[in-house]
């Protein structure tokens, strides 16, 4: 069905405006609302997550005075911080976060197309995290299987939690993304079918690309890992033999025989590496609109950014097994897998490049959300450029399984999307609390934060270029490994608690500016976007009071000669202010969308 | 602005960093210098493009700062800019690419030539396995597994009768002959890794899979496993050793065919026995240990544990510095002469009758149960009775008195880490799980439920 403006319809969408206290801030259908339920739900999760990492960096670190980290707990967890940070916290955050947050008003809605679903959606979220945190109270305790769960040491005697914390971890997994699709479905739709008269797709802001392609992505890579989980179940409960084949457990022959393994790594990575790109897109999306607003300049290049991310979304469905090159997989596979993977550096570095082009000739405000963009841009430079190395299928050979890797995918999945969380905080903060964060705690969270994950993870690489295998919980007597490699591990520690301690910097501002902060006004950074434009701060349910907005232009009106302030709203008509000159790129005139 | 400078301050720090790190790769020992050229080839590019950008950026970070009467310019695309810089990434990274796909069409192809042999994992030991005159392997299979045939090796088949089989974690490899690892799993996914041959493998259960190469370089090197593999992955440890191709053929004659291990006579029980009248003064005369005299209770354990700990007091492996009881008994285990004594006396001590060790220790048996289920049974099972399969001995109904002492030694450093010990650092590492000496009493205790 084409794309009518929603003020276009017979009927506006029905507001059903609740009245009890309950019906406001619990079984609330209000899309800001629920975005902060998400939010705060995948936040205390990643503080689980969190702490868990300082308690392992701990053994690691200084294996001869930690001692109440041993083996059994530490394996469990580093599987349940992997699995909380990528699944529960990143991925709810900025989907069912963000997105929740953004899409309805960068799209001049007045919610979500199914409020009933988006609630459903964060109660059921709330239950998969009960669910796994369930798993630290049963008998076995949670899963030490690595957050790959790969078969079959995930149910034998040999990995602990393997009886139910395995279940728990599965059936949570399960519950995760019957509530993602709840969600996901209505991004998309909502994207889809819910823009305000004017807002074409190439006027979109790239946060809601972002988020929408990544959508995308998990609707469809979240059923590998359904399916995945499920036919794990059936293994460990049921007997069957998808992935088992015929194995010994503690010297006894197994009841299974003729499953592979190896199929479960594909599933898993099917899911697994779009699972990339669901956390990265809506990071790359948001932290476009930051740098932009913040530069007082438009992103450069918003088309090419746009098929960037389209691109990277599609190549992201062929790339997995890059994962698996020493998975004792074909290794044809690898030919074809290192190839598809470094083509992704393409697109990947033209946003790059975009990015840092948007800062030149611009009139940079170093607010904080451009501390934590600009620390991006950093981060996620070194964490791409190592990534042609992992992917690199020969190169794979020395540094698979080894720091090298944990180091990689922390800079490139875990500290720079979480740097664009905090940008993103601080920047739609007054929008969503209607005041102003102390601006000093949050530039000592910020440097506190980038230096010290720096500290972390740079050095982190160079273990791994030694050899030095991860999931080790302690290093033990090895040639190869000298004294000073262990020092190095103290030391990483050390940065980790500072960065872990620092978060607390983060949470007392964001509490504390709620009732002390300064009043922010509607539009504190003079920014060109629709959800800036809303009749009252914070948006109230229904957004944009009597009638819907008419957008004119794209987000990223700024700085456009002759205008009267260097920003132009989006909803601002031609006849006011000056529209884009035609020697200039129009969006409009692309009409490679217009029929979405 | 403090951020630019930061920024830029980052870059030269770790361009600094980088060529001050005195952790790199380790010394090439296999004919993969085409990887190690990759890697450079790699970093060279990579390198550049993060010096130029982060460079690139804190300037602009720095020049385009906000200012009275300043305003961007409005410049939404450039469209030729955007195609170059692509052009420019493309080559870069067909830069990499080429040459990393060029190396890996030479590792997916092993030469003619190459020497086979197998590689078999499991929680948490590596075996070996070597053809024999045939240059074949024997078909093996996780159904044939037992403690007498370990590797599987299916019996009837004539190619395997002369495998050469090497049940211990230390394996040879002739120096400057090409050799294609075969490698297998009897359980779970597991990783051959030597980091100085550069390349690595799954062995999954249910296929093999295999790498190739050629060692250049004679020494010892560690055997990692490098796929988490449960709770012992961190201690799952082997050894290579490349030597002289006399050396090695050598080394593998002197190690037994899979038909040897076979048709092994039965040990003599009675031999044994007329022995024994020595160790019964501190073991007592049906093994049931004596505390006063440190000599711990010997009945009821395997007799594969009870004759590799005689092998090493024999061989000075265990008794050791710190190791006063240990240094007791090393002169002991002299008295017996050769390896088949030592079979007859450990089979002799099996049939002595089994009755569980008095309790001497007490503790809490609830923290020694949590600490017990987590990290020990994995080997040592449920039950405490142990299995060849972990090389895990017997723990319930022997001597707790021991056991606290052992454990201790282990705490301490005293056992297990003797380099021909080549299962002892599991347990040095493991016991980690026990605080102090106070929780090692509390597993004690909970052991001691156990019978």
């Amino acid at each position: 069905m084409a794309y009518v403006p929603l003020a276009d319809r017979d009927s506006e969408m029905e507001m059903h405006h609740p009245h009890t206290w309950v019906g406001k801030y619990v079984w609330c259908q209000d899309h800001k609302v629920i975005a902060i339920q998400y939010g705060s739900v995948a936040i205390f999760t990643g503080i689980v997550g969190l702490v868990l990492s300082l308690l392992f960096r701990l053994q690691l670190g200084f294996p001869e005075s930690v001692s109440f980290v041993d083996p059994s707990f530490y394996y469990q967890a580093v599987t349940m911080h992997g699995m909380i940070m990528v699944v529960y916290l990143l991925t709810a955050l900025f989907l069912g976060g963000f997105g929740n947050y953004l899409i309805p008003l960068m799209c001049g809605a007045r919610d979500m197309v199914f409020p009933f679903m988006n609630m459903l959606s964060v109660w059921v979220f709330l239950l998969s995290v009960i669910i796994l945190m369930a798993s630290f109270f049963v008998g076995g305790g949670p899963t030490g299987a690595g957050w790959t769960l790969y078969p079959p040491q995930t149910s034998m005697a040999g990995t602990p939690g393997h009886d139910m914390g395995l279940v728990l971890m599965l059936v949570s997994l399960a519950v995760f993304i019957v509530a993602f699709t709840m969600g996901g479905l209505n991004y998309v739709v909502t994207v889809l079918q819910y823009r305000c008269r004017g807002m074409t797709m190439m006027r979109l802001p790239l946060s809601v690309w972002g988020i929408f392609v990544a959508t995308i992505l998990g609707l469809f890579a979240f059923p590998a890992l359904l399916v995945a989980a499920v036919m794990m179940l059936f293994d460990t409960l049921l007997g069957t033999s998808f992935f088992m084949p015929a194995i010994i457990e503690s010297g006894q022959a197994m009841d299974y025989d003729g499953g592979s393994p190896i199929l479960f790594q594909h599933l898993f990575w099917f899911f697994g590496h779009p699972e990339v790109y669901i956390v990265a897109l809506p990071a790359f999306g948001l932290v476009s609109d930051v740098l932009s607003c913040h530069a007082r300049k438009n992103i450069f290049g918003y088309r090419m950014m746009v098929w960037a991310i389209i691109a990277i979304g599609g190549l992201s469905f062929i790339v997995w097994a890059h994962h698996m090159y020493v998975s004792g997989m074909n290794p044809y596979f690898g030919f074809f897998f290192a190839t598809t993977t470094l083509i992704i550096a393409v697109p990947t570095a033209l946003k790059v490049y975009n990015w840092v082009l948007t800062l030149w000739e611009g009139d940079i405000r170093m607010n904080v959300p451009m501390y934590f963009a600009i620390g991006f841009i950093f981060t996620f430079i070194h964490g791409g450029l190592t990534g042609l190395f992992l992917g690199n299928v020969v190169i794979d050979l020395p540094l698979s399984d080894t720091y090298f890797v944990v180091a990689h995918f922390h800079m490139v999945m875990g500290v720079s999307p979480v740097l664009v969380v905090f940008a993103a905080i601080y920047h739609w903060y007054p929008k969503m609390s209607g005041r102003m964060y102390h601006e000093g705690i949050a530039k000592l969270h910020f440097w506190l934060t980038f230096l010290g994950t720096y500290a972390i993870y740079l050095p982190m690489h160079y273990l791994g270029f030694l050899g030095v295998p991860r999931r080790y919980y302690a290093l033990g007597t090895t040639d190869f490994i000298p004294q000073s490699a262990q020092d190095l591990n103290a030391a990483i520690t050390v940065a980790a608690l500072i960065v872990g301690v620092s978060q607390l910097l983060f949470f007392f501002n964001i509490i504390w500016s709620l009732r002390f902060g300064e009043k922010a006004g509607p539009n504190p950074w003079g920014a060109a976007s629709l959800e800036w434009q809303t009749p009252e701060t914070p948006p109230v349910h229904g957004n944009w009071g009597d009638s819907l907005p008419t957008v004119y232009r794209w987000a990223y009106d700024y700085s456009v000669p002759g205008a009267h302030e260097d920003f132009i709203p989006q909803n601002t008509p031609e006849s006011e202010e000056p529209t884009v000159q035609e020697e200039h790129f129009n969006p409009d005139q692309d009409d490679s969308l217009a029929n979405v | 602005m403090a951020l630019a400078v930061v920024i830029f301050l980052l870059v030269i720090g770790s361009v600094v960093f980088h060529f001050a790190s005195p952790w790199w790769f380790t010394n090439i020992a296999a004919d993969w210098g085409t990887i190690d050229l990759t890697i450079y080839i790699t970093f060279w590019v990579t390198g550049a493009v993060f010096v130029l950008v982060n460079l690139f950026m804190a300037y602009c970070v720095w020049k385009f700062r906000q200012k009275e009467g300043h305003k961007a310019v409005y410049e939404p695309e450039n469209v030729k800019l955007e195609m170059g810089l692509s052009i420019f990434t493309t080559i870069g990274v067909i830069a990499m690419l080429a040459p990393g796909l060029f190396v890996w069409a030479q590792f997916v192809n092993v030469p003619e030539g190459a020497a086979e042999y197998e590689v078999l994992a499991q929680q948490w030991q590596w075996q070996f396995r070597y053809p024999g005159a045939d240059g074949l392997l024997g078909a093996a299979d996780t159904g044939f597994v037992s403690e007498s045939n370990p590797f599987g090796i299916n019996p009837a088949d004539p190619d395997g009768q002369d495998d050469v089989v090497v049940n211990d974690p230390e394996m040879h490899l002739p120096l400057n002959q090409p050799v294609k690892a075969l490698l297998r799993s009897n359980d779970v996914l597991h990783n051959y890794t030597v980091a100085q041959f550069r390349v690595k493998m799954d062995l999954v259960p249910g296929l093999t899979s295999y790498i190739w190469f050629d060692p250049t370089e004679a020494g010892t090197y560690d055997i990692l496993c490098e796929e988490l593999c449960g709770i012992g992955h961190f201690v799952m440890r082997g050894s290579v050793v490349v030597e002289p191709l006399a050396e090695f053929d050598a080394w593998l004659a002197a190690q037994p065919t899979f038909a040897e291990t076979q048709s092994m006579a039965a040990p003599n029980v009675a031999a044994g026995q007329a022995q024994y009248a020595l160790c019964a003064t501190c073991h007592g005369t049906q093994g049931e240990g004596i505390q006063t005299m440190n000599g711990p209770k010997l009945a009821g354990q395997a007799a594969w544990y009870t004759e590799r700990q005689l092998k090493y007091f024999k061989e000075g492996v265990r008794g050791g510095d710190g190791d006063t009881n240990g240094q007791a008994m090393a002169p002991m285990a002299q008295v017996l002469a050769d390896d088949a004594a030592i079979r007859n006396m450990a089979a002799y001590i099996a049939t002595l009758p089994d009755t569980p060790a008095q309790t001497t220790v007490s503790g809490d048996v609830d923290n020694g149960q949590h600490i017990y289920d987590r990290n020990c049974a994995a080997c040592h099972l449920d039950n405490g009775d142990g299995t060849w399969y972990t090389d895990a001995p017997r723990l319930a109904g022997m001597s707790d008195w021991y056991f606290v002492t052992q454990i201790s030694n282990f705490r301490a450093g005293i056992r297990g880490l003797h380099r021909s010990d080549d299962y002892g650092e599991q347990m040095v590492q493991m016991a980690t799980a026990m605080a102090d000496l106070e929780e090692i009493e509390d597993v004690a205790a909970y052991i001691n439920t156990l019978r």
